[in-house]
């Protein structure tokens, strides 16, 4: 095998990051447990984009913060690039955190008002001892220019920005230190529709371009179905199902998948509805329900679902699914 | 008295409302026209800028200053068919309307609900306010209403606090609270926004069943033309403080005669059209810049800066909003091209 055929064996099968098990809990009041994230696993390849679907209370923000360390894992792996970042000891883990980068939701709170946007994007620059003067000046209008940017943009403020433009910056920032791996957390959540467009392009643009590995946050199916290779479908804190997008959102699983993907909105006036959309309301992750958390909501749901947490069994290729009835349901 | 179609609640004529300070006007809304028929929905739709939640404020008398009406008409046409002018009405003429009238939900429940009273109460006070009911009788009402919204084990949520409850549930108290008086308007801004998908499809079918059982009109303002799709009769699409669109939801989403209606329908993702069949994802079709600051528009049509089929005309002066086919207006110079 020459060098290069096993480079491109590596590139398409090998994990970039590998999460096993990942469970974060907090303290309630009263002595109580949060169950935020439990017992969550999936693997992104290098180069793909793995998105993390889910409502709010689901746990999607917590596992990509816990993934990072910028919340303590409970319990749980994170193996990446053959270490397991949970691990490592804070100082190793700081030669790590310029691998791993992150992009948040509010463009409007992650950027330091009293920072100009050379200063901000530089910032990154800094931590990795680049060194100071033309050259990091020519650094940072690049990456101006490839988040569609002008380099002039560099001495302004970020209250000179629109909202867009502002989460142009953030991805600068994050590209800065060229991570492997980036999450990206509800980045198009708080933009007008109009803008949201011109973000996602461009976040599909550097993947291509730079080929970069992500895990994309977020409540927007049809933003995911869009922009991901695969997707990770969480609910109370579990995961309910995963699999390659285009797999999942042909032929859902879980009852839990198929609920969100004929709840959401389409905009076709004539499309048909659901008319018995899913009842009640997500439990308290204080108090979560015995065996299948979903169970309190589920329309197929059976004694059986609250005596165990039900299994994830492999569906298809790469496609899991967490629910007792499964088999029988795909038959239905 | 000013005339109204009889199949009309509510007219909105030319509406301007304008925020003026010192150092400059912004012209919020700037000639808003359209008209609301009885018994249906009218989604306004639009972006941050767009006007369309100050349009709402404006039909209530809940613009605060230095804002306020500084020209046109907001006809509406109450209970006993008489006609008002709500943009000359007087905050005392106000204060009879709202509730009884004219009621609204908000995007947030826990800014219109106060924390200290039991939702019991409040729904309770909505009702005897405007109508003289004695307090057993308020309560009973109050049940009765909490029953209509579908609250699970209504006789126990009663008595709950405002933050002892779900985002969903309140805003099934909130719609409770609207319709107690059983107005014949409800305006509804961004009623679904801050909730999840599976609980935005609850409210929305509750919304389309109590208007069916209470006939009330609704104005529901969004930005989600997803859920415009779900909700709509009629839809006015809003741009810096303008309507650029108007038309019958179908025929809407069939085909849109303005360019930025086209843009914001084309840039949501839909895999089945940016996605081929090889699984080669497309570039989104993307409208370029953001929203230009309402103190600052552009001479001509305010999307010109933005739109692809912009000629010299369009910046030259801002068009007017025309006929472009059956039942349907659009603000564009070149609508018959598209």
């Amino acid at each position: 095998m020459t060098l290069q055929t096993a480079l491109e064996n590596e590139d398409t099968t090998a994990p970039l990051i590998s999460i096993e098990g990942l469970t974060k809990r907090f303290a309630g009041r009263g002595g109580r447990t949060v169950h935020a994230v439990e017992d969550v696993s999936f693997a992104i390849r290098r180069g793909t984009t793995v998105g993390l679907v889910g409502e709010s209370g689901s746990g999607k923000t917590t596992a990509g913060r816990a993934i990072l360390r910028l919340i303590e894992p409970t319990a749980g792996k994170a193996v990446f690039d053959g270490i397991d970042l949970f691990t490592l000891p804070e100082r190793q883990m700081r030669a790590y955190r310029q691998r791993l980068q992150i992009i948040f939701q509010d463009p409007f709170s992650s950027l330091n008002p009293r920072m100009r946007i050379d200063a901000i994007v530089g910032e990154a620059l800094d931590a990795r001892g680049f060194p100071r003067g033309e050259k990091r000046r020519a650094r940072v209008a690049e990456l101006l220019t490839l988040v569609g940017l002008s380099p002039d943009h560099a001495r302004r403020y970020p209250h000179e920005f629109s909202g867009g433009q502002r989460q142009r910056i953030g991805i600068a920032r994050a590209l800065a230190v060229e991570p492997d791996f980036i999450v990206a957390d509800e980045p198009v959540s708080a933009l007008d529709v109009s803008v949201q467009a011109q973000v996602l392009n461009l976040l599909s643009d550097l993947q291509q371009r730079l080929g970069l590995t992500m895990l994309f946050i977020s409540h927007d199916l049809s933003v995911v179905e869009y922009l991901c290779d695969e997707v990770v479908v969480m609910y109370l804190g579990r995961v309910m199902e995963r699999g390659p997008a285009r797999q999942v959102y042909a032929d859902p699983r879980h009852p839990y998948t198929r609920a969100l993907l004929a709840t959401a909105p389409v905009p076709d006036p004539t499309a048909k509805r659901v008319h018995v959309p899913l009842a009640g309301d997500i439990p308290s992750p204080l108090d979560p329900p015995s065996g299948c958390v979903f169970r309190t909501r589920c329309p197929h749901a059976i004694e059986a679902c609250a005596k165990a947490v039900p299994p994830t069994e492999t569906v298809g290729d790469n496609h899991a699914v967490a629910c007792i009835r499964h088999r029988e349901l795909a038959a239905a | 008295m000013t005339t109204l179609p009889a199949d009309t609640i509510l007219s909105v004529r030319d509406l301007r409302t304008w925020f003026t300070t010192k150092r400059f006007t912004a012209k919020a809304v700037d000639g808003v026209t359209f008209d609301l028929k009885r018994g249906e929905t009218l989604a306004v739709v639009g972006e941050s800028g767009s006007g369309k939640s100050v349009t709402s404020l404006s039909i209530m008398g809940l613009v605060s200053k230095p804002g306020g009406i500084a020209g046109g008409e907001i006809l509406f046409r109450d209970r006993k068919e008489r006609v008002h002018d709500l943009a000359q009405l007087t905050p005392k003429g106000f204060r009879a309307m709202r509730g009884r009238e004219i009621a609204m939900i908000f995007q947030e429940p826990m800014t219109s609900l106060n924390p200290l009273y039991t939702v019991g109460d409040q729904i309770g006070e909505m009702i005897s306010l405007h109508e003289p009911v004695s307090r057993q009788e308020a309560r009973k009402r109050a049940l009765e209403m909490l029953k209509h919204v579908e609250i699970p084990d209504a006789e126990n949520r009663l008595d709950d606090y405002p933050h002892q409850m779900s985002g969903g549930m309140r805003q099934r108290v909130m719609i409770a609270m609207a319709l107690a008086c059983n107005p014949s308007l409800l305006i509804a801004d961004e009623p679904t926004t801050a909730l999840d998908v599976t609980i935005q499809a609850q409210i929305l079918d509750l919304l389309r069943r109590l208007q069916k059982q209470f006939g009330m009109s609704i104005l529901f303002v969004t930005h989600n033309l997803g859920v415009v799709a779900e909700i709509a009769h009629e839809v006015v699409v809003m741009y810096a403080g303008r309507v650029v669109e108007q038309a019958p939801v179908n025929d809407l989403f069939a085909r849109q005669k303005h360019p930025y209606t086209k843009g914001l329908l084309a840039c949501t993702p839909h895999a089945k059209r940016d996605i081929t069949e090889a699984g080669v994802r497309k570039a989104l079709y993307s409208i370029t810049g953001s929203v230009p600051p309402i103190t600052d528009l552009p001479p001509g049509c305010a999307f010109a800066p933005r739109c692809d089929l912009a000629v010299e005309a369009c910046r030259a002066v801002p068009p007017a909003l025309m006929e472009a086919g059956a039942g349907r207006l659009s603000r564009c110079l070149r609508s018959n091209e598209l």
